[in-house]
């Protein structure tokens, strides 16, 4: 990193792989220069907002952009400290577990946070996945087949059990859910 | 991290490690927790403050006692066990709270806080743990004693023993420690190494791991564990690496398969149905590319290097006459000329047995190479169709999930190009326009007598236009027999061109014909593809019945011809040399010395069916071109343009944006390529021409696609196996090697032209070689194997295979049938058992209806009937007093049907069985009751 090196506590750099966490905190750093400091022997307490962090060219393009931030976010409203970028990161890497990948999706898909996947999230979800391409009767059939396919007790909306239930069975959900940095 | 501290543990540990060393030299154990307190010693970066070094000084106690009971251990087992009964009773408190005075000084670090607990958490488990381990131990030594002790009771015993400090408990329980101890490391690494599947906060993570490192570098150390570290740290490196390389190596993979990224932009905007002709499409100039290989390397290649040069052989050179216009445009355009005697042509090739200093066999290699095509060609396609097959699956979903996982992980988080993503955009769009079509065919109630009157209907009219169309097609053909015995000049302009204008007739109005009949079948737009792809079939098996016709009357007339020249040129001949050796008297006559443009030779039939071939190909070639370039492009660009000054919506209106044909493309191709096959036999060079056309027609229908086509209305999913294209292709393969086989065993090849030039028949040349080259017994093996006594047994153990595997298959698929239902029904009964509210369950709720359900027989309605017979009976009383009792019974009956018609109103919820059966039921009620009601009076 020549003459920007970032300045970690050893713990710190124990705790993640020295290459991963300066590159990250590289990436981090350059979303907003002035405000996040090199230093970090002193734990320093500042957040970027979700504005910048979504326009990183990993995110840009991502229609769920906002939702992924939010949901790493402590106060949900995507105001991200490094630790968080971090840990939004490890979720998304290759190496992140099924399980663990499927509770962020299901926090991410969860548009209106109430733990459950209901009829307006799916349609959320569908729209920005189709760029609203779909008139509304076939969004309201897929969404009433999604939940009737998914629904395991009969609640007429996902739970978590029901999402994942589905989601482990998806043989392409980890191939694309991963963001390479 | 102050080092001061640093090196005082260091040298405490050190001092440690020395005394352990001196202590405890015939314990492996004991060795190998010495070397790793070494080791830790030197990793550990940050020591714990008190309570670590506490920790270890206590470690470092045990250590030497435990070489003294070593020997004790045994004897004293089984008084041990009475004693830490004995203990465990007594001073259970007073263990307690030593232990905890012991293992915790800092007694804050007991609150609720989760680094700290977490710390003493640990500690206090390895203890357990420990003790755990210990009574386990002496459990197995003295048999069945220590194994039902309670981990409450064992935590006492241990503290009990570390406080009585009795020699045989401190030995037995400092070993378990140990294993506790390994236990509770493994335990502290699992975390770290699954920390990252836990769904907590970076925060809490960060936390959590820095203590388990702690615990397990300063653990470790004690139990040799380790030493793995490096070598650890370096697999993990090397899987890292390894996964990109495989990565890459995939990314390389996809990099490498032709057009893939333009037929993946294709599929993402048209859907997989027009996808799959450009994969069709692109699997054919595969398959092109190797039988290019195979002419051009066995027959092409060495003809040029190693045969006679042009003009060395008449049938290299351009005849006298035609010498003049032989490079004009028009002649070559029409493969006349110096194209005619080129390489491109069956008549070029020398008979030569053998040529150049290779003695390389051209003739033979001719034959093999004409008849491998066909075998390549034929064992390529049954591959595929196989593994298509087992990839299976006609297109439709059967996953339980279908619009699920199209929701949740169709995005690719990985796109991040604003390109890409456009085209993600539109895949994800289609695809699930796709599924919405297949959902919305599955949802369709259809009236099924309606439904099946129309599709025999539509059958009907179709065999029908079929029909007409193929005996038009039969009476062209009769008549261009008839006009072509009158002379050229007295036909007109259309009696010449007739067939292939009522070809072309037929092939431009028929196939929408068909799609508009189709409409009445209203199948899934898969299956009517299928069927439209079929009757198409149909329609152009009759172009090539008129194609083969003419050249077949061609072929016949040119033998002829041939036949006469022959007998000419002999003749000829040996006037010659009569008089060559009767005017010089001699019989040693050399060859007449005439230039090879200006033999006599024969029409050379096989050079002729070549370029009819090659005509056809290219004339097919410029018509589809300007058909899309009219039919799509020029109608795009009107429509595009105009529609700003025209006086209704052209986009959306009339003339429209085209769709891509996938029918007609598809078939286009599929007897392109039986033109092909047929053809290269006689025009080894069309098979490199075949090659660019399929190059061109990628780049240019990709574009015509992308630029000028609108999308289908229902865009549909193809099925996943081009099986039904495949299947086609297998068709045409074998219809078009009809012909060429039937030439090669029955025609005579041409006396002066071609590789089998002065051969009875064409196949001659394998019996020479098998004759000549090889070793006599593969010649009696060659007799043998073409007995037909070997080939009947032959033929009929085949077709008893094909019976059985076929047997078998269909076995195969009645299983797979039968598992899949299950699969659908368990997972039907798993739905259904996790669906405790039952008014989801339409199945249980009308089982439930039907129960016989007494409560539901309320007292109520009793209390109606109890009224009726209660008038019925005040009526039939009063009656035999009043005259008239037909009346009143009449009002009777009136009056009961009228209660039982309320009690069963269909109307009303759903409490009781259906309405007949409840008037029926209740219908015999009313006598009891009836008779009740008067024994109560």
């Amino acid at each position: 990193m020549g003459n920007k090196q970032t300045i970690f506590t050893d713990e710190q750099l124990d705790a993640y792989q020295c290459f991963f966490y300066c590159r990250l905190h590289g990436r981090y750093h350059e979303l907003a220069p002035h405000l996040v400091p090199m230093d970090y022997t002193n734990d320093p307490e500042c957040k970027l907002p979700l504005a910048l962090i979504v326009n990183m060219p990993e995110l840009k393009e991502n229609p769920f952009r906002n939702r992924i931030v939010e949901s790493f976010s402590e106060d949900g409203m995507g105001n991200l400290s490094f630790n968080e970028f971090v840990d939004m990161f490890s979720v998304l890497s290759e190496m992140a577990p099924r399980e663990l990948k499927a509770i962020y999706a299901f926090k991410i898909y969860d548009f209106n946070v109430d733990n459950y996947l209901c009829k307006e999230d799916l349609e959320k979800t569908l729209n920005k996945l189709t760029k609203e391409e779909l008139t509304p009767e076939e969004v309201e059939l897929v969404c009433e087949k999604s939940i009737e396919e998914a629904d395991l007790d009969g609640d007429n909306k996902l739970s978590f059990a029901d999402f994942e239930n589905m989601i482990t069975r998806a043989p392409d959900f980890l191939s694309t859910f991963h963001i390479r940095i | 991290m102050p080092p001061k501290k640093k090196s005082h543990a260091a040298v405490e540990v050190d001092d440690v490690g020395m005394e352990v060393d001196a202590v405890s030299e015939d314990d492996s154990e004991e060795e190998a927790r010495r070397k790793t307190k070494n080791r830790r010693a030197k990793a550990q970066r940050k020591p714990k403050r008190v309570s670590d070094d506490e920790e270890e000084e206590e470690e470092e106690d045990e250590a030497p006692k435990r070489k003294a009971r070593k020997k004790k251990r045994k004897p004293q087992d089984s008084d041990e066990e009475e004693d830490e009964e004995d203990n465990r009773s007594v001073k259970s408190k007073s263990s307690k709270a030593s232990r905890k005075k012991a293992a915790k000084e800092e007694s804050d670090e007991e609150s609720e806080d989760d680094k700290k607990k977490k710390k003493n958490g640990g500690k206090a488990v390895s203890k357990k743990g420990k003790e755990e381990q210990n009574d386990k131990k002496k459990g197995n030594a003295k048999g069945s004693g220590g194994k039902n002790k309670g981990g409450e009771k064992d935590k006492k015993k241990k503290n009990g023993n570390s406080s009585s400090s009795s020699d045989d408990d401190e030995e037995s329980m400092s070993e378990g420690e140990m294993a506790a101890l390994k236990e509770e490391v493994e335990e502290k690494k699992k975390l770290i190494a699954t920390l990252r599947n836990k769904p907590w906060r970076m925060q809490r993570r960060l936390i959590q791991l820095k203590e388990a490192q702690e615990f397990v570098e300063k653990f470790e150390g004690a139990l040799g564990k380790g030493k793995g570290r490096k070598w650890y740290a370096y697999k993990v490196m090397m899987t890292k690496k390894l996964i990109k390389f495989k990565r890459d190596f995939e990314n390389f993979k996809t990099a490498c398969i032709p057009w893939e990224r333009k037929i993946k932009e294709v599929e993402s905007h048209f859907g997989s149905s027009v996808a799959s002709y450009f994969i069709f499409l692109r699997w054919m100039y595969g398959l092109n590319l190797v039988l290019f290989g195979f002419m051009f390397g066995l027959v092409v290649l060495p003809e040029i290097l190693m045969g006679l040069p042009y003009g060395s052989l008449p049938r290299k050179t351009v005849p006298r006459e035609e010498q003049a216009t032989a490079m004009d445009y028009a002649v070559l355009f029409d493969f006349n000329g110096y194209c005619k005697y080129s390489f491109l042509f069956y008549g070029f090739y020398n008979s030569d047995r053998m040529i150049g200093v290779l003695k390389f066999r051209l003739p033979l290699s001719y034959l093999l190479v004409g008849v491998g095509i066909f075998g390549y060609s034929l064992m390529v396609v049954i591959r595929t169709m196989a593994r298509n097959a087992n990839e299976g699956g006609d297109g439709a979903e059967e996953g339980q999930f279908t619009f699920s996982w199209k929701m949740f992980t169709s995005w690719d988080y990985l796109i991040g190009n604003p390109e890409t993503a456009d085209n993600k955009y539109a895949s994800i769009t289609t695809s699930f326009k796709e599924s919405i079509v297949d959902e919305q065919e599955n949802q369709k109630d259809e009236n099924i007598h309606l439904r099946r009157f129309l599709r025999v209907l539509a059958n009907f009219l179709i065999l029908c236009s079929l029909g007409g169309s193929g005996f038009l097609i039969y009476f062209v053909v009769k008549r261009s027999q008839d006009f072509a015995e009158r002379d050229n000049d007295e036909l007109s302009w259309f009696e010449k061109n007739e067939v292939e204008f009522v070809m072309s007739l037929l092939g431009l109005v028929c196939p929408p014909l068909f799609e508009t009949i189709a409409e009445l079948e209203d199948y899934h737009p898969r299956i009517a593809l299928k069927w439209q792809l079929g009757r198409i079939f149909a329609l152009f098996l009759g172009n090539l019945y008129t194609f083969l016709f003419a050249l077949f009357d061609e072929v016949t007339a040119k033998l002829e011809k041939e036949k006469s020249i022959k007998n000419e040129t002999i003749w000829a001949l040996n006037a010659y040399y009569a008089n060559y050796s009767s005017f010089y008297n001699t019989t040693d006559v050399p060859p007449p010395d005439v230039h090879p443009a200006d033999v006599i030779r024969g029409p050379c039939w096989e050079t002729g069916v070549g370029i009819e071939f090659v005509k056809l190909i290219v004339s097919d070639m410029q018509v589809t071109y300007l058909t899309i370039l009219i039919g799509d492009f020029v109608r795009a660009v009107i429509v595009r343009f105009l529609n700003y000054c025209w006086c209704w919506d052209l986009e959306a209106g009339f003339p429209s944006y085209g769709e891509f044909d996938i029918s007609g493309n598809v078939l286009g191709l599929i007897f392109n390529q039986g033109m092909i096959w047929m053809g290269a036999f006689y025009a080894p060079g069309l098979v490199g021409l075949n090659v660019l056309r399929l190059l061109t027609s990628m780049y240019y229908q990709c574009w015509a696609v992308m630029s000028c086509n609108v999308p289908h209305e229902r865009v549909f999913k193809a099925s996943r196996s081009n099986n039904f294209y495949m299947g086609l292709l297998l068709l045409v393969l074998f219809l078009s090697l009809l012909p060429v086989v039937y030439t090669i065993m029955t025609l005579p090849p041409s006396f002066d032209c071609g590789p089998f030039s002065g051969q009875e028949k064409m196949y001659d040349v394998v019996m020479e070689t098998i004759e000549n080259d090889l070793p006599s017994f593969i010649g009696n093996i060659f007799t043998y194997a073409t007995n037909p006594g070997l080939i009947m047994p032959a033929v009929l153990l085949m077709v008893l295979a094909i019976y059985y595997l076929n047997a078998v298959s269909k076995g195969y698929q009645q299983a797979n049938l039968d598992l899949k239902r299950k699969m659908q029904m368990a997972r039907d009964e798993e739905k259904n058992r996790r669906n405790n509210k039952d008014s989801t369950n339409q199945v249980m709720k009308d089982l439930e209806a039907l129960l016989p359900n007494k409560s539901l027989i309320p007292p109520p309605t009793e209390e109606d009937e109890l009224e009726v017979p209660d008038v019925v009976v005040e009526k039939s009383s009063k009656s035999p007093k009043i005259k008239p009792g037909a009346v009143a019974n009449g009002k009777g009956v009136n009056l009961q049907k009228e209660v039982s018609l309320a009690a069963s109103n269909p109307r009303g919820p759903v409490t009781r069985a259906p309405g007949p059966r409840g008037g029926n039921a209740r219908g015999p009620q009313p006598g009891p009751e009836k008779g009740r009601g008067r024994s109560a009076r």
